[in-house]
């Protein structure tokens, strides 16, 4: 089976990243990490091509920098990656992403796209289902469990009481819920292969697509600030002071 | 704005929270109001959506394939047909895979996570939230109607406008081949007790510190004692402690009690999120650096192990 599995570097989140004042986008560090929730969607391609003797391959646009995060999705086992690093992608929609990476995973050929739910830094949470629909394809989301079965793919779809069994005939696309599996780690032989496993940097114009993004942040302000309340050390006595407040709120 | 459409999925207990929240708001739009309905439907349900003032609804019914494509195609042609301006959905499940997959169907942009709808003539506004609700950003459409929008769960107050039955009109679910072959053949509903997350008066949410699986006995017999609806982070969601039906942020309920007791939360923006419109918050944690400080009314620094055990005693006791 063919796996193409979306990730996206991110700026670590660790170190809180700023909006660009004139064009509002996220400033983007040539040190980037692999978007933690993107470690599930690796993880079950990754078993899912062991189980079926296929091949995983990365599908990312955005800045390349120094591919800091592509080769952490390479260390633990993907095959190669697909990076599409064109300026004139900065700032794009949803929808201009989804165009893009439909391409790509087109040119490459698929059985199978896995996605994450929503990203760490985007998190607008539709670009799967819009990946899908470009590629014509069944989109089983919100999956915390994923098997394939001949060309069967089935998950457990969360919802909002509980979950749902949920399948279809393969080409389709998956997008995976953190907590779904368990990411491996890389291991020393992965980290060094990973350096020479093959990584494509294409445009926009390589791939024929022409998207455009059709929304603008107008303006960014801060919103109103709640008042800051009151810090106390538990002297064994804090309680009484939650009932105090429990009381005033008239809750009890 | 001319004509707004709001899409409602139907839940257990009939039109979905968050569409009625949405039509309530789109009544302040004018003009012409529908519904987008998938469910069964039943006379009562299409009432519930008249009374918030739907005059039309567009009844979608699902069979057991999952709807999410059909119902994509069955909205793009029937917006093809009225044109409408704005086209809403909930940041739910169903909403959001029916959202994406009409927008690209349609080559239409899509705003996702919004707080706040501003309609200026036929521009549209959509506000949302970053940085754990610290900022606002507030982005316009670049392209010609209708507008899709995806609005976060409880950003308006649904309230009943005593509009009467709407004119219903049956949509059938065209077969889309093989992006449509999606087939439910099982569905699982966890067993909830006690008052609902999204409408209890009092949350009491559990994080990390509570060590343990176990840890959240304490968590259950303080919200009894409250009569208090449990929620949690969701890093004790993905550790497997609880269930995914009690988390609260960005990825899962937004609530707004009117005590929101955490303890054991840090507070990370995506968890601060679902809650930081509660009207008393209380926090007890081990680190004063924790973030979850910065929107409390009262930060209390200690081992909720000591806490809460004296709360439970000092409450049975009065
Ligand atoms: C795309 C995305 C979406 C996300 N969506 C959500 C979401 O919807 N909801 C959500 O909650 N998170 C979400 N997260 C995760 C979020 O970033 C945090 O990881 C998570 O909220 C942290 O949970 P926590 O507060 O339980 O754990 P920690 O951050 O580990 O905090 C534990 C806290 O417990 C305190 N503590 C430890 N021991 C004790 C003790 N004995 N007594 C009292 N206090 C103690 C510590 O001081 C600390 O403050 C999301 C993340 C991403 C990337
Ligand atoms: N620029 C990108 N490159 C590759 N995959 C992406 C990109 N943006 C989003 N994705 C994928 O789509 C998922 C949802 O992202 P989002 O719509 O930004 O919340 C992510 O978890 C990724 O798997």
């Amino acid at each position: 089976m063919r796996v193409a599995v979306c990730v996206k570097q991110i700026p670590d989140p660790a170190s809180p990243y700023d909006l660009d004042p004139e064009t509002h986008f996220v400033v983007r560090p040539t040190d980037q990490v692999l978007d933690d929730t993107d470690r599930y969607g690796v993880e079950i391609g990754l078993q899912l091509a062991e189980q079926t003797e296929g091949t995983v391959t990365l599908i990312s646009m955005g800045p390349s920098g120094n591919l800091q995060g592509i080769r952490q999705a390479l260390a633990m086992g993907a095959d190669k990656a697909v990076i599409v690093d064109d300026a004139s992608l900065q700032g794009s929609d949803s929808l201009a992403t989804a165009g893009v990476l439909a391409a790509a995973i087109k040119r490459e050929g698929f059985d199978l796209v896995i996605a994450g739910t929503e990203s760490t830094d985007g998190y607008a949470g539709i670009l799967p289902q819009q990946l899908a629909e470009l590629l014509e394809v069944p989109a089983l989301t919100f999956a915390k469990k994923v098997a394939v079965e001949g060309d069967t793919v089935k998950i457990e779809r969360q919802t909002q009481t509980g979950y749902d069994e949920v399948e279809s005939p393969s080409p389709a696309l998956v997008s995976v819920t953190a907590g779904a599996v368990e990411p491996r780690y890389p291991t020393f032989k992965g980290i060094m292969q990973a350096k020479s496993k093959p990584v494509d940097t294409v445009t926009a114009g390589d791939l024929g697509v022409d998207v455009a993004t059709k929304q603008k942040i107008v303006s960014i302000r801060p919103a109103p600030e709640r008042a800051s309340g009151e810090l106390i050390e538990d002297d064994g006595e804090a309680h009484l002071k939650i009932v105090a407040l429990l009381e005033q709120a008239k809750v009890i | 704005m001319a004509t707004t459409w709001v899409f409602v999925e139907e839940t257990e207990e009939g039109p979905a929270t968050v569409g009625l929240e949405l039509l309530t708001k789109a009544r302040a739009f004018g003009g012409e109001l529908a519904a987008l309905y998938l469910g069964a439907g039943s006379d009562e349900h299409f009432a519930a959506l008249g009374a918030h003032g739907a005059s039309k609804v567009f009844h979608m019914a699902p069979s057991d394939l999952l709807p999410t494509a059909s119902a994509a195609a069955a909205i793009a042609d029937l917006a093809g047909q009225h044109s409408p301006d704005l086209i809403l959905f909930g940041l739910t499940y169903t909403d959001r895979d029916i959202a994406g997959r009409l927008s690209a169907r349609m080559g239409k942009t899509i705003l996702s996570n919004a707080t706040e709808i501003s309609v200026d003539g036929g521009a549209v506004t959509v506000t949302n939230e970053i940085f754990g609700g610290m900022t606002l950003v507030d982005t316009t459409f670049e392209s010609d109607a209708p507008y899709l929008v995806i609005a976060r769960a409880k950003a308006f107050v649904a309230e009943e406008s005593g509009g009467g039955a709407p004119e219903v009109e049956s949509v059938a679910m065209p077969d889309v081949g093989h992006s449509g072959s999606a087939r439910v053949t099982a569905s699982h509903a966890e067993r909830l007790e006690g008052p609902k997350l999204e409408e209890a008066a009092i949350v009491v949410a559990a994080g990390r510190g509570i060590g343990a699986e176990e840890g959240f006995a304490v968590i259950n017999e303080l919200a009894m004692k409250l009569g208090a609806a449990t929620g949690a982070t969701r890093a004790i969601v993905d550790a497997g402690w609880v269930p995914y039906s009690k988390q609260v942020g960005q990825t899962g309920k937004t609530v707004k009690p009117d005590v929101y007791i955490a303890a054991g939360v840090s507070g990370a923006m995506q968890h601060l999120v679902g809650m930081k419109d509660s009207k008393v918050i209380i926090a007890i944690y081990k680190d004063e650096e924790a973030p979850i400080l910065g929107i409390s009314d009262l930060g209390i620094v200690g081992d909720l192990h000591k806490v809460l055990p004296k709360l439970i005693e000092a409450l049975s006791n009065r």
